[in-house]
């Protein structure tokens, strides 16, 4: 028995070593990772980020230096409150803050990397990058920032900015830190702006001092630049629409209709891109968030979806004569609005009986109403029609993602038999039930970016490309479905006809008095009710002002959807930006003057606050005008100056 | 003629081999260890490795100058040796240099020599011959006082150089004493004793009280002679509360800082967050390294020179105490799994061959070696991996240093002296 005890314990000991080491080594062992290593000194080196130029080779976005204080929280040494003081004015923190943001970087990892103080401003860096050396964990971290060569096209061009912990989880290419294209073409082309970081290994003793490149610099890799991008927008035209949309609020899409190309992309109201750039990103960013009443991040051309109202007739007369359910000479009878059972539709007086031309340049209600039931009716019961007619409607992209390059938008919403199917229960309901499709109001919304892609694709007399933002990238090739044209379910010699009839809005229409000389513009104007909840109550606010159109009528440059908030009627505000825009595009200048001081003299601000005035308000025509002060008026006389001479 | 010839190869070569590759194992990781940059030059007496070099070449001198030396000549100047030891000892009171705040080093030019890493072989055979000599019998308490005396003359010497890592190897005797004839309630009553400290720190006096108070109620009703009076167990119990309380006066008084806080790490006593902290950038943190660097190995290991925690020096003493983290990280959980079967099979080799000496000198003496080998094995190895307390004592044949390696196999090659002469000893 004396014999063993010895040898049992050095057995005994043995088995436990090799099990702690189990526990140690494999059990609780990870896969090697040098990421994880904190002998191993991550270096990153930052590619330039690629340059942004609109579609005349104008330079928009560049970038500049920035410096970020990093910290490794368990790197970090113990200092007494006197060196920390120090540092903190170095740095211009208070020292609650260092300890802030000290906790918050240990409580995200203490080992790896995150940003401490971000943003440092030329001068700091230089005063800091001699004394940074004292304070171990921290190191400065050279990223590059967004320079913006223009104060315009903020919804467009988007910003950069801090990734945060759910996208690190999600793409591990991302370290805390790291910038991330967040809205506009800065999302949707990150990858192909930021190019690829490299990282250099380096190898650290336990005084953190580098002793070394990792594996003599074998898994080292070089920076890959970001590439350059050409975007579709044409800055000048984009300028000018954010100038035409000063003290207004909605949304203009200009779309180039052989190519799907986006020309200008304005929402109201915009902000200046700079503002999201620096130190002062938050605190901006944050104050553009938290405006819930004029919501300048909310970019109306791409995410307001509105009842298209008028403009809509063209595609029930296209879809009337594809069906052949009525000819164009085929004439309904209006007087003041289209009666069904005991209802009534209501109309402004105008000409009867009502053909399709007349029918479209004077957008007669009854008219459509009559041509609507035509088409639904059609078939044996209102839910083949309505499908039907659903279907025609979805082939202009209307009802659905564009599914393009832009980093918002909204599907819209075209009904389907299944829609009213839901609402009274199949086989519960008529034609009468759906009839405001017939003008555009009801169940039907589209986004500005919809209607002008609807306006390209009559121009282009039934097929439109996926309307798109890029325009080239260095050594690539955009995606192929934006140069593959989409055909409509319409035959193209349908569009004639109702061609005609848009021209003839501007001829002798709803819009003549926004001609523009020497220019075959073909357009709709649009009225939109809209209605808001105050005080617990459904009031209805002043109409919003909508215009479609493209021009010239044959072989068109431009397609163009203005939507104007609380405008009133299509050709008040929108009717008079939409042809400034294609006029401006069209000839590089403007000849109607008269138009142009009409929209930027006058404001809609005062109409925008009626709801929050605690006070009854008239809306429509109870409304007056107002014009803005003299200083603002010089400030846009300044832009208007400035737009096509930088 | 012949019978010299035979001889010769009458050494035990698993010992030998098993010696050899500990040794080989333990320079490459030398290397590692304190490598700086390429190595190019085997024999750079700037650093460690190179001065490794010349130790371990200098030990096979060492080795056959004690294997050709007659085995009797052990025996016979047993009690000298142990004197030379502890004049060495006690010479370092006076001719001693201070080397991180123990005087256990002699200096002569640039080189230093340990006395108390010799001193181990010393007490084994001054412990060995005691204990052999026909007229001792290890269950009377005179021959009890005076091997006690034996080995604590210099584990108290080294104690007051200010060494205690050292001095607590000179314990490993106890299991010698054990094997040939302590009584067995010395080990009951050591084993309540380390069991009554780690209670008494880590959970306080009452719930102690209140367990060894449990355990002998519980033996006094179930006892089988019932001669021993409640008396007895009440004063076991006074006893027990007692070495408890002085445990904790023990800790709290005579211990120095950075002792506490080791023990306070490994029992985790200490709660306090911000002084936790504290410890990790202090006592705790040669242990916290050395655990990731050990951990960082995975199942295969980083590979030869490739350890990033070992080549960033990141475990202070990496080549010295810390060595086994080394191996953990550059050879994973294979290679430092072989160390310790390594060293398993060495140390239950020479109990083995200990078993089957004739003489009792011999036998008791292989004891000493196989003692000494297992509790510095299990105090380095332990440390390292964070099983034990940290204790600064070296890993045998491995760890960096000529006296501790010259030490080591001195002690080792006398008994394999010893055992290739066991025919002879009728």
């Amino acid at each position: 028995m004396r014999k063993l005890l010895l040898l049992t314990s050095v057995v005994l000991v043995g088995l436990i070593f090799i099990a702690r080491l189990f526990y140690l080594q494999v059990y609780g062992g990870f896969e090697y990772d040098v990421f994880e290593d904190s002998a191993i000194r991550k270096v990153y080196n930052y590619p330039k980020r690629g340059y942004v130029y609109d579609r005349n080779g104008k330079l928009l976005v560049a970038n500049q230096p920035s410096y970020d204080v990093m910290v490794i929280p368990r790197e970090v040494e113990p200092m007494d409150s006197a060196e920390i003081l120090e540092f903190c004015e170095l740095l211009k923190i208070t020292k609650e803050d260092y300890h802030r943001k000290l906790d918050r970087a240990t409580n995200y990892s203490p080992r790896l990397p995150s940003p401490f103080v971000a943003q440092l401003s030329k001068m700091d860096y230089a005063v800091l990058q001699e004394k940074m050396r004292k304070y171990e964990g921290f190191y400065i971290q050279k990223r590059s920032l967004r320079a913006y060569q223009t104060t315009i096209g903020a919804n467009v061009l988007g910003d950069i900015g801090e990734v945060n912990r759910s996208i690190i989880a999600k793409e591990p290419y991302y370290k805390m830190g790291d910038l991330i294209g967040k809205q506009g073409v800065e999302k949707t082309y990150e990858k192909t702006l930021r190019g690829v970081k490299g990282i250099k290994f380096i190898q650290k003793d336990r005084f953190n001092k580098d002793i070394g490149p990792f594996k003599e610099g074998t898994l080292d890799t070089l920076p890959v630049p970001g590439k350059d991008i050409k975007i579709t927008i044409d800055s000048e035209l984009q300028a000018y629409g954010e100038l035409l949309m000063r003290n207004k609020r909605g949304g203009i899409i200009a779309i180039e209709p052989s190519s799907g190309e986006i020309l200008a992309m304005v929402s109201g109201p915009s902000y200046n891109p700079n503002l999201l750039v620096g130190r002062e990103r938050s605190k901006n960013f944050n104050k553009l968030y938290r405006d819930s009443i004029a919501k300048p991040l909310f970019d109306r051309s791409l995410q307001a979806m509105y009842p298209p109202g008028s403009p809509f007739k063209t595609l029930n007369a296209l879809i009337a004569l594809q069906e052949r359910v009525v000819t164009t000479s085929d004439r309904f009878s209006c007087s003041l609005g289209y009666r069904y059972g005991n209802r009534k539709m209501g109309c402004h007086p105008h000409r009867s009986p009502v053909d399709m031309n007349l029918g479209i340049y004077e957008s007669c209600n009854a008219y459509f109403a009559n041509v609507y039931r035509k088409i639904i009716d059609k078939y044996d019961s209102p839910a083949e029609g309505m499908d039907s007619w659903s279907k025609h409607i979805k082939s202009f992209g209307l009802g659905n993602y564009l599914n393009n390059d832009l980093s918002v938008g909204q599907p819209g919403k075209v009904p389907s038999a299944s829609t009213y199917d839901r609402a009274y229960g199949e086989n519960r309901w008529y034609t009468t039930f759906t009839i405001s499709n017939a003008i555009g109001q009801g169940e039907v919304l589209a986004t500005p970016i919809q209607l002008a892609n609807m306006a390209a694709a009559i121009g282009n007399r039934g097929y439109y490309y996926t309307p798109h933002i890029i325009k080239d990238i260095e050594d690539e090739t955009i995606p192929l479905k934006f140069t593959t044209p989409k055909y409509t379910t319409i035959d193209k010699e349908h569009f004639e006809p109702v061609i005609r009839g848009m021209f003839d809005v501007y001829n002798k229409g709803t819009a003549k008095y926004v001609q523009v000389p020497g220019i075959e513009i073909c357009g709709k104007t649009g009225t939109a009710e809209n209605f808001a909840i105050i005080n617990g109550e459904k009031t209805q606010l002043t109409d919003h002002s909508i215009f479609v159109a493209f021009a010239p009528k044959d072989d068109p440059k431009i397609a163009i959807a203005v939507f104007v908030e609380n405008g009133y009627f299509g050709s008040r505000f929108a009717g008079r930006m939409a042809s400034l825009m294609i006029e401006r595009y069209i000839k590089g200048e403007i000849s109607r003057t008269d138009l142009e001081d009409f929209v930027l003299r006058h404001t809609l601000e005062h109409e925008y606050a009626k709801p929050f005035s605690d006070e009854p308000f008239g809306i429509n025509r109870q409304t007056t005008l107002q014009t803005v002060s003299p200083e603002e008026y010089r400030v846009i006389s300044d832009i208007k100056a400035t737009i096509g001479n930088e | 003629m012949l019978r010299e010839n035979t001889r010769r190869f009458k050494f035990d070569w698993l010992t030998i081999l098993l010696f050899v590759a500990l040794v080989a194992f333990g320079y490459v990781n030398i290397l590692a260890a304190s490598h700086v940059g390429e190595i190019t030059n085997y024999f750079d007496m700037s650093l460690p490795y190179g001065k490794q070099t010349i130790f371990i070449g200098l030990t096979f001198v060492l080795i056959i100058l004690i294997l050709s030396l007659e085995a009797k000549f052990y025996e016979r100047f047993a009690s000298i040796i142990y004197i030379i030891a502890i004049i060495s000892l006690l010479g370092l009171f006076i001719f001693g240099k201070d080397v991180n705040g123990a005087r256990s080093w002699y200096g002569i030019g640039s080189m230093t020599i340990q006395p108390s890493e010799f001193a181990k072989f010393a007490t084994a055979l001054a412990v060995a011959k005691y204990i052999s000599d026909l007229q001792t019998n290890m269950k009377t308490l005179k021959d009890q006082i005076r091997v006690a005396a034996i080995i604590f003359t210099p584990a108290i010497l080294i104690l007051l150089q200010n060494d205690a890592g050292s001095t607590i190897v000179y314990l490993a005797f106890f299991f010698v004493f054990y094997r040939e004839g302590l009584q067995q309630v010395y080990l009951i009553v050591a084993l309540a004793l380390i069991i009554l400290s780690i209670l008494s720190l880590k959970y306080g006096l009452v719930l102690t009280s209140i367990v060894a108070a449990s355990i002998l109620i519980t033996r006094y009703f179930t006892r089988k002679k019932k001669r021993t009076s409640v008396l007895q167990y009440i004063l076991v119990l006074t006893i027990s509360i007692g070495f408890a309380y002085g445990v904790q006066l023990f800790y709290n008084n005579v211990l120095k800082t950075h002792q506490q806080n080791r023990i306070s790490l490994w029992l985790r006593l200490e709660k306090d967050p911000a002084k936790l902290e504290r410890m990790k950038k202090a006592e705790a943190y040669n242990l916290i390294q050395s655990e990731q660097a050990i951990s960082s190995g995975g199942f295969y290991g980083k590979g030869f020179l490739q350890g990033t925690r070992t080549t960033g020096k990141f475990v202070p003493e990496q080549h010295t105490d810390y060595i086994f983290s080394t191996v953990g990280e550059e050879w994973g959980f294979l290679g430092s799994s072989l160390v310790v079967v390594l060293f398993v099979a060495l140390i239950v080799r020479i109990l083995y061959l200990s078993e089957l000496q004739k003489s009792q000198f011999s036998r008791v003496y292989g004891y000493g070696v196989a003692s000494i080998l297992f509790l510095h094995f299990t105090i380095n190895t332990g440390m390292v991996m964070g099983l034990i307390p940290t204790v600064g004592i070296p890993l045998p044949f491995f760890s960096y240093g000529g006296s501790g390696l010259w030490g080591f196999t001195i002690l080792l090659f006398i008994f394999v002296k010893l055992d290739s002469n066991k025919i002879n000893e009728w």
